[in-house]
């Protein structure tokens, strides 16, 4: 082969491997920070390539010279390209980059190579070959003219914030959340920090830098007193203001305002500073509602700890001693509303044992014993004979939604127990409406959770007489919603298989008509909710900042008439 | 090299200077005697005395082979011009006789150095007098010749061996020797290596990288991982790197007695291998006194060429500031309408006062007003300046306990394409560089941008009246942003002239462009650089500026003129940022060969060469008062520098990833420092310099001994939203204004 044909394979796979290997480029400029890079491209692919560009037969030798020719090219053009990137003052190598280090070597730069984000490599590998490749589609023109314009991409625009007042970083959407989670989570589980002796009262209270003392605690490892943090939640007058306008929407009458105010607590990055409050506010909450059967506000809380959950910078840890008590409450409580026979009190019930679900699975950790510590309360209730209705449905509820295990090992065995006791209140003479109801509840409740569970762990067969010596009572009942089960699940299945979407279905979310709410606290005439807007800055001059004000007096909202709250409250 | 005046050699000239980077800068005359001098008591081994004193001959033989080449090619002007400007004699073309007129016409050079310099243009196998006459011959001429200096003969299954003997003779020395003397393995390493891979034992290389690879300090991974990537002889041509490693002396700073121990122990093992490599690819810079410890070794190594030569910091600078201007007299009409306007007349006239005699006392340290020609100042620059004075005034104290406010600007939906930014001097204007090619100017005032009316219009203008200067501007183009199109690549730097009336930028597309603020149009593209421009900088008093870029050399402009003034080259590899000294005599520029240098505008030598960083350099600044300066590079880290004592005076340790902007408050108490890892932090940049202790010691050798203070120091830490801090910039009542782009 005469060394020109060899000079230009060389010329197109330098070309071609770049084409190719695009991908791979930017993640061995990562990789060699720790692997040491004595890679070099596979003879295979100089043969592929030179196949492409119809040099038939290529003799190992001039194959293996070849590649480590080409690979030790692309690795000269990846280190400009590093350069490109340094400059460019970004993190992530782009297409650009490399067209800017061939361009420096005097080599044409690769056209059409524009995605900024990702490239669309495919990998195929057969008859012994593994490939990348990148597919080009034909395009049918007339579907390029037919389709309509992309949208516009928005123009640069400038747009000023406070990053910081006189030393202090103002909690505005703008910044960053002033704890962030992780940091939050270190509070919450390792909580004794060590401090040197002497240290600990400029270092926390200090209001001045965060960062600073921050900082200042990593660095001063030096003294071996282990003490616990002492965290000040002080808010600023806005904070107060929005803490204030928050909670009044959240209880408030109108249901726009607290969809907003509800939106606000799930995504607003820095109510870290407010979260005990909020906690309080919910727990104390609970308490008066309970006792005054309020079912709305009831509701109304619930779906505020759920909002708090969801956000994404809370790590809720910390406060869970009061958020789970009032979580609880609203699953097991004997009464919740005025009027038990009407009211669909049991939709609260069902929406906060999910919640207590969630908060298990997110918090429990082998030191707080969240999950068996609730599972031993719920089991305690249920299994007393005294048990209201309101409170076993409760019970289940809040265990049945902890998940299929303790479906399995804890109502599964119990079923022809409670099957006999529905049946004594079922078939039975005297008994109130209410406990019919609750019963017929219960009924429901355990052949909903039970049958998904006893479909799949139980051989095929599925006969009403086997099942009611199995089950009891249920038994009959159980069978016909395990058979509609599977069969729901096989043509699942079959959906699955087909399109692979996931089916999932969707929570009802908990509204309540506000024909049966009679707020306690009075009339109220909530304001609109108003994030404090951020400072915007239009002259480059220092504004007046604001001063760091007192913490805030705490809002009692709820009128505390009924004293004895606390005899209802489970845990 | 010195300043080129004109006509058709230029590019002959820009080529010398990127393929010779071997003559520093600090190179010139003067610096003989003290080279040769230290030198000369170093060692017995009589080559260690002649090797430092041929480089300043090598100026010369460079001198030499331009002008044959231009000669041959008949550019006889450029030749004269050439000669008139190197001081060389008419009859020094001869090449026979060249070198021994030139060393007698050179002035300073001693009768002792003409002599070396003749056995050497006798010893005609010398590699390096050979360049010159290759020079005229071929396109790449030093390549070959450099390299060839490889080709030693060595059984390569030796080389494991030296190596292994030589660790463990270090190994087995005191301690105090122990740090000095490993400082040899990494060069030594490296040269090894490249011996190995020249002489084609490819397996045996990769073997012998891999052996000892983890030995080496880990700063210097960059360097190694280009290395790795090179296995064939083939591929040591055109690879700058390691011509830079060739060409450039790898320079060790070795106490006398380390230095004895290890030539005793190489000359008793008769170690010819390792010594050779020592004497031709090492300058060992012998210090008498105590060993230095490893932390002051890792302090100052790091960069691409071991560590500055002491000689290279011992020229005098003039850090302090120039007097300012006498604007009395404006002053005065200015105070008077102030008085109408507020009526505080007699708050004004102490402080005024104060100006003035502070500006009267002339600095010890100063240069000469007249050092370099700076421009006159303009009616509306002395307006300009008594603003500047009106808002000093105002300005806020800032220290420990009174921390500045941060205004963030975030350009959004950039997608990442934000490459550079500049704000004005008083903060009324922005630019940004972005990655599309484009410029985009905003107006963070409530004045909008106008252009200036086009010539039919500016006819029918009152030239007489009073408000002409507002009259000539088109309302019809009032505009908060104003894009600039012309580059054809990124815009990497960008830079706002002091009167706000120009604006520079610098790209990938080689060029700098000089654009009005009044048209909004590009006025001159200045060519030059040929490989992209990464940085530009304006003069604090206008007129100059100074761009650096990929082809390794900083060079100065002047807006009038499309060729440059000055060309500073030294670096040794790509010139990352340029920033002018507060009193415009001085150039600071930083590398990727992790060098930061300090350049006399003037006559264009380097006067400071900075080691210590890790990593390329991409952020420079100067203290208000001139005497310090601060360097942030993609280690993460800030150091600080004594250009008077050319000392790395702190280490400012807190960032998780790469600074791209510092800057020091209006008074110099407060440094910036804004990174890519989102964070703005402030250091106590007061504490970091009074903490100094320089005692005469540490200024005569050189060896600082930092304290790790760093938390100390460190005053605040503020977080942005995923928007790395590209630039910095203090409001003349010091209000701290930072930007980037958003990218979520």
């Amino acid at each position: 082969m005469s060394t020109f044909v060899l000079i230009w394979i060389f010329c197109m796979c330098v070309r071609g491997v770049i084409f190719t290997d695009l991908c791979t480029l930017s993640a061995m400029a990562e990789e060699r920070r720790q692997k040491q890079c004595s890679v070099s491209l596979p003879t295979e692919s100089m043969k592929a390539m030179a196949e492409s560009v119809g040099v038939g037969q290529l003799q190992e030798e001039s194959c293996a010279a070849l590649s480590e020719e080409v690979s030790y090219r692309i690795k000269e053009i990846a280190q400009d390209a590093l350069k490109f990137m340094h400059h460019g003052k970004r993190r992530k190598l782009t297409t650009n980059d490399i067209d800017n280090a061939l361009r420096l070597k005097n080599v044409e730069p690769l056209y059409g190579f524009q995605s900024q984000e990702f490239i669309p490599f495919r990998f195929a590998s057969g008859g012994g070959r593994e490939l990348h490749f990148y597919e080009e589609k034909e395009v049918d023109l007339s579907d390029i003219i037919n389709t309509p314009l992309p949208r516009v991409p928005l123009d640069v625009s400038l747009k000023a914030h406070w990053l910081s007042i006189d030393g202090v970083q103002p909690s505005i959407p703008e910044n960053p959340p002033p704890a962030p989670k992780e940091q939050q989570k270190v509070e919450s589980t390792e909580p004794l920090k060590i401090v040197k002796p002497g240290q600990e009262d400029d270092g926390t209270i200090q209001g001045k830098t965060q960062g600073a003392t921050a900082a200042d605690g990593k660095g001063k490892e030096k003294g071996l007193i282990r003490l616990k943090p002492r965290s000040t939640h002080e808010l600023s007058v806005e904070q107060q203001l929005y803490y204030k306008e928050i909670t009044e929407a959240c209880v408030g009458s109108c249901e726009a305002k607290r969809a907003e105010a509800l939106q606000s607590i799930a995504t607003d990055p820095g109510l870290y500073q407010m979260l005990p409050r909020f906690s309080t506010f919910i727990s104390e909450g609970v308490r008066v509602n309970v006792v005054q059967n309020n079912l709305a506000l009831l509701i109304y809380l619930m779906r505020m700890v759920k909002a708090l959950m969801d956000n994404p910078t809370l790590y809720l840890e910390k406060y869970l001693h009061e958020l789970i008590p009032a979580v609880v409450t609203c699953i097991v409580s004997k009464q919740l509303c005025l009027r038990p026979d009407v009211d669909n009190h049991w939709a609260l019930r069902d929406f906060a044992a999910r919640l207590m679900a969630q908060s298990c699975k997110t918090f429990s950790t082998t030191t707080n014993n969240i999950q068996s510590r609730i599972t031993k309360t719920f089991t305690k209730s249920w299994l007393d004979e005294k048990t209201q209705w309101t409170t076993r449905y409760g019970c289940i509820a809040g265990l049945s939604e902890l998940g299929p295990d303790v479906i399995k090992t804890l109502i599964l065995p119990r079923l022809t127990i409670e099957g006999a006791r529905i049946k004594g209140v079922v078939e039975g003479q005297v008994v109130s409406n209410i406990d019919k109801i609750g019963a017929d509840h219960v009924q429901s409740l355990l052949l909903k959770h039970c049958a998904s569970v006893i479909a799949k762990i139980r051989p095929q067969p599925d006969l009403a007489e086997q099942y009611r010596t199995d089950y009891g009572y249920l038994g009959p009942m159980l069978c016909s919603h395990v058979m509609k089960a599977r069969t729901q699940a096989a043509l699942q299945a079959q959906q699955v298989n087909r399109t692979t979407l996931t089916i999932t279905q969707p929570r009802p979310t908990l509204t309540v008509s506000q024909s049966g709410f009679s707020g306690s606290g009075g009339p109220r005439t909530p304001s609109i909710i108003k994030v404090p807007s951020s400072l915007t800055l239009m002259t480059p001059r220092p504004g007046t900042p604001s001063q760091p004000s007192p913490p805030a007096t705490k809002y009692i909202v709820m009128a505390t008439s009924a004293g004895a709250a606390s005899t209802q409250q489970v845990l | 090299m010195a300043a080129v005046q004109g006509g058709p050699v230029d590019a002959v000239e820009e080529k010398d200077i990127k393929t010779e980077p071997s003559n520093d800068g600090c190179g010139s005359n003067s610096t003989n005697d003290g080279r040769a001098a230290s030198a000369s008591p170093g060692s017995g081994a009589p080559a260690a005395g002649a090797k430092p004193a041929a480089a300043a001959p090598e100026d010369q033989q460079t001198l030499l082979a331009v002008l044959q080449f231009l000669k041959k090619n008949k550019l006889t002007e450029s030749v004269d011009i050439l000669r008139r400007e190197a001081g060389l004699p008419e009859d020094s073309l001869d090449l026979k006789g060249a070198d021994s007129s030139a060393a007698g016409s050179g002035g300073d050079l001693g009768a002792a150095d003409a002599s070396s310099l003749l056995s050497r243009v006798t010893a005609s196998s010398s590699a390096v007098v050979q360049a010159p006459t290759k020079a005229a011959g071929e396109d790449q001429p030093d390549v070959n010749v450099v390299l060839s200096a490889y080709s030693q003969q060595g059984d390569p299954k030796l080389y494991p061996v030296y190596y292994n003997g030589l660790k463990r003779f270090i190994e087995s020395v005191l301690d105090c020797h122990r740090a000095e003397l490993s400082q040899v393995f990494y060069p030594l390493f490296v040269h090894m290596y490249l011996e190995l891979v020249y002489n084609n034992y490819e397996s045996e290389a990769k073997a012998f990288f891999e052996k000892f690879r983890g030995d080496q300090e880990c700063y210097y991974e960059d360097d190694l991982r280009i290395l790795s990537s090179l296995s064939k002889r083939e591929h040591m041509r055109g690879n700058e790197t390691l011509l830079d490693f060739r060409t450039s002396k790898f320079v060790l700073r070795i106490s006398r007695d380390s230095y004895q121990l290890l030539k005793r122990h190489l000359q008793e093992r008769q170690n010819n291998q390792i010594w050779n490599i020592i004497q031709e690819h090492l300058y060992i810079d012998i210090f008498d006194g105590m060993p230095r410890s490893k932390s002051q070794i890792d302090a100052m190594s790091g960069s691409l060429a071991g560590e500055a030569k002491r000689e290279a910091n011992k020229a005098k600078v003039y850090y302090g500031l120039l007097k300012e201007p006498e604007i009395e007299l404006p002053l005065d009409d200015e105070d008077e309408e102030a008085e109408n306007e507020e009526g505080k007349p007699k708050k004004k006239k102490p402080k005024k006062d104060s100006v003035g005699s502070k500006s009267k006392k002339q600095d010890p340290n100063a240069p000469q007003q007249t050092r370099i020609p700076l421009p006159e100042l303009k009616d509306s620059d002395k307006l300009d300046k008594i603003m500047y004075m009106k808002e000093a005034t105002k300005r806020i104290r800032l220290g420990p306990e009174n921390l500045p406010s941060i205004c963030f600007y975030s350009f959004l939906n950039a997608y990442q394409g934000l490459t550079a930014v500049d704000f004005t001097d008083d903060s009324s204007l922005i630019a940004g560089g972005f990655a599309d090619s484009t410029v985009r100017v905003w107006s963070v005032t409530p004045k909008k941008l106008r252009k200036v009316k086009s010539a039919a219009d500016l006819n029918l203008i009152d030239k007489e009246s009073d408000d002409v200067l507002e009259r000539i501007m088109d309302e019809k183009t009032a505009s908060e942003l104003k894009i600039l199109y012309g580059h054809s690549g990124p815009v990497y730097g960008i830079s706002f002239s002091p009167d706000r009336n120009y604006l520079l930028s610098s790209s990938e597309d080689g060029t700098v462009r000089l654009w009005s603020l009044q048209t909004f149009t590009c006025l001159v593209g200045y060519k030059g650089h040929n490989y992209p421009v990464w940085d530009t900088h304006f003069s604090p008093h206008g007129y100059y500026f100074v761009s650096g870029g990929h082809d390794r050399v900083a060079r100065l402009w002047a807006t009038d003129h499309y060729q440059p003034l000055r060309i500073f080259s030294g670096h040794l590899a790509d010139v990352t940022c340029t920033r002018f000294h507060p009193n415009s005599n001085y150039v600071a520029t930083g590398s990727s060969d992790r060098t930061i240098r300090l350049w006399d505008v003037l006559n264009g030598s380097c006067v400071r060469i900075f080691t210590g960083h890790k990593g390329p350099i991409h952020a420079l600044a100067f203290s208000p008062n001139g005497k310090f300066l601060a360097s942030g590079a993609t280690d993460s880290r800030v150091l600080l520098w004594d250009i008077g004592h050319g000392l790395m005076i702190g280490e400012l340790k807190g960032h998780t990833d790469s600074i791209y902007s510092l800057r020091f408050s209006r008074d110099g108490e407060i440094l910036a420092s804004g990174s890519m890892d989102n964070t703005v932090r402030l250091w106590n940049a007061t504490k970091a310099f009074d903490d100094l202790e320089t005692d005469d010691f540490t200024a005569a050798t050189g060896h600082v001994h930092l304290q790790d203070n760093s938390q100390e120091l460190l005053l605040g830490t503020y977080m942005s939203k995923s928007t790395p801090v590209i630039n910095l910039h203090f409001t003349r009542r010091n209000l701290l204004l930072a930007a980037g782009s958003y990218n979520p």
